[in-house]
């Protein structure tokens, strides 16, 4: 396991304040990088080969790039609503390390030339938004956020911007209707918010951990940064492990570390006599895997290649004491309730996809229904302006696939527990 | 209208470009100043921020967090998302919701995944972050709220070390999934 860079200090006492962040050596990256242009600091990011850590993972330099120049109006938003079922190394970060989020979100909006950002944190997160107020007025006064930042030239003003409790607003373009003042519906792409994003103007959005890491690409150099982590996935991650394990918990560990060693050997693997029936690699969008895929490296191309994702990062492992069924019903209920409505296959899909679980619980259904089930969920990937019907057809789509047995079984099991109540009734 | 509401929407509206921006931050300092998004609570924000009742009445139905019917002064989310589920967070929610009751201070709900699956089971109560939480913890939960003390400083979330490796591991049910309660 290589040095944290995120993690670091994570819990020396008073790591939130300027006072102590400072003699960690905080705000000396961004220091360094309003000493040179905003195009030298673009090409460090471009070099880390950061990718984004919020469930895309696009390449943050690329990213910045796409962002028109000249003086129009641009915006940086940072997607704090982290919401993805599993995650939770976003509120970590906030909470203890509220200035390195901040350092990152000023060296980037230099990069991009971007005079007003806002961090757009979800509602529930009530203390790390406290943190992040703190944080953030300790910051102004240090001359870290305003005009002429550091004698630089850059300007800065930043707001943390409070959500009121809405998975979809985690979608960065529902998330910038939100910070508009409207309810939180995607929007159609493109334009993308390179291109139109906030108030129509051109808008870098990037995820807390992303931003977050900036400063240590900083630091260490672009091409320092990018010989961690694989070929494809440069550096450090943070991993969000829950569920099944005997020490749930964020880890940060090199990107490529064998799945195995995060799940066994960092979070302690299921209690004793039981085993891994399956794990969401990256959240509860993602695509399930099975014991034998535990050996993959937890990077990128490897989940992408297993057919699922790295995602957010966050693991959730279920045990062989967890019936499949209970597993596909809590998904696909999730989703359901968070559909925003927009868009027909996700709004009907979701519905139908609870109801046909519900009758295989209920012993009502046929063996037939999988599949109806299975197509149904085909016809949602795809189809919509964002991929919130996907993040339920896939997981589900999956758990059919891989446990298509006991499904059946399940089916089979409940009506035969059916007929023998109205046996019993009768008699 | 209270004045003090009145200047603290304003002051949201001054932090945008556009101040239809500050719809939320103004619907949630009116919801505390009202209990909830009354329509005199919505009216007072829409004569504020020059927008109409019914365009907020829009924005609101979209929240969770926006309550659009009275409810208890005291907020008790259960997460019952996965990652608790599997750790028992559907019986701790039975548990929280029978022995609240029908007090009407308190306002019980289950809720998605708040971003704490390290101390699952666990509740956000009036956005303090417990867990891991067990029913034998619901009594104390309760009556530290009514009280207004610290809930369950011991459970605590902001005084949780990171790299403590066993800072969130404790004894769970076998198969604590249950029929949902979403």
């Amino acid at each position: 396991v290589t040095e944290a860079l995120l993690f670091k200090d994570i819990d020396e006492p008073g790591l939130a304040t300027l006072d102590v962040f400072a003699k960690r050596g905080g705000y000396e990256s961004l220091r360094r990088a309003l000493a040179t242009t905003p195009e030298d600091v673009l090409a460090q990011l471009e070099a880390s080969g950061l990718r984004g850590r919020g469930g895309a993972g696009f390449a943050m330099g690329k990213k910045v790039s796409f962002l028109p120049k000249g003086t129009i109006d641009k915006y940086l938003v940072c997607n704090a609503d982290e919401s993805e079922p599993g995650t939770f190394k976003d509120r970590e970060l906030m909470q203890k390390s509220p200035h390195m989020l901040i350092e990152g979100i000023v060296i980037a909006s230099y990069a991009a030339g971007a005079e007003r950002s806002f961090i757009y944190i979800r509602g529930e997160y009530v203390h790390q938004a406290d943190v992040l107020d703190a944080a953030l007025a300790e910051a102004t006064a240090a001359g870290y956020i305003g005009e002429n930042i550091l004698g630089s030239g850059h300007s800065l003003s930043l707001v943390v911007h409070r959500g009121a409790g809405a998975y979809i607003c985690g979608e960065e373009t529902g998330l910038l209707d939100s910070l508009e003042g409207k309810r939180g519906n995607p929007r159609l792409k493109p334009p993308f918010p390179a291109n139109q994003g906030l108030y129509q103007g051109p808008t870098l959005i990037n995820n807390v951990e992303t931003l977050a890491t900036v400063p240590a690409i900083i630091r260490l150099g672009g091409e320092n940064y990018a010989k961690l982590g694989t070929e494809t996935s440069k550096g450090t991650k943070l991993v969000s492990v829950s569920g099944h394990v005997q020490r749930p918990g964020n880890y940060e560990i090199e990107l490529g570390t064998p799945s195995r060693e995060i799940i066994y050997g960092l979070a302690g693997g299921p209690p004793e006599g039981r085993e891994v029936k399956c794990w969401f690699p990256g959240g509860s969008s993602s695509p399930v895997l099975k014991q034998e895929d535990l050996d993959l490296p937890y990077d990128f191309d490897a989940m992408a290649k297993a057919g699922s994702m790295l995602g957010s990062g966050a693991i959730i492992v279920v045990d062989d004491s967890t019936p499949i069924l209970d597993v596909a019903l809590k998904v696909a209920k999730f989703y359901r309730h968070e559909s925003c409505g927009k868009c027909t296959p996700c709004r009907e899909g979701t519905n139908w996809t609870v109801k046909m679980l519900e009758r295989i619980d209920a012993g009502t259904a046929t063996p037939m229904d999988i599949e109806i089930m299975a197509s149904v969920q085909e016809h949602i990937i795809g189809n919509c302006l964002c991929v919130l019907g996907d993040a339920m057809a896939m997981p589900i789509g999956s758990l059919i696939a891989k446990f298509r047995d006991e499904f059946e079984e399940h089916i089979e099991q409940a009506r035969a527990r059916n007929d023998l109540g109205v046996a019993h009734a009768a008699a | 209208m209270n004045p003090e509401l009145r200047a603290d929407i304003e002051a949201h509206m001054a932090l945008y470009p556009d101040s239809r921006s500050a719809a939320l931050p103004a619907l949630e300092a009116a919801q505390r100043v009202h209990g909830w998004c009354s329509p005199e609570a919505i009216e007072e924000v829409a004569e504020v921020m020059g927008v109409t009742p019914a365009y907020l009445a829009a924005v609101a139905t979209f929240y969770d967090m926006l309550e659009t019917e009275p409810v208890g002064k005291h907020s008790i989310y259960v997460c019952t998302n996965i990652s608790c589920s599997l750790r028992g967070a559907d019986d701790l929610y039975a548990a929280v919701r029978d022995a609240a009751g029908d007090d009407p201070d308190f306002n019980v709900r289950s809720f998605e995944c708040l971003g704490a699956c390290d101390i699952a089971p666990m509740a956000s109560v009036d956005g303090v972050f417990v867990g891991p939480l067990t029913p034998e913890d619901v009594p104390r939960l309760l009556d530290d709220t009514r009280a207004g003390r610290p809930v369950l400083p011991d459970k605590q979330l902001s005084t949780r070390l990171v790299a403590d490796p066993n800072a969130n591991s404790r004894e769970f049910p076998a198969h604590a999934v249950e029929e949902g309660t979403q």
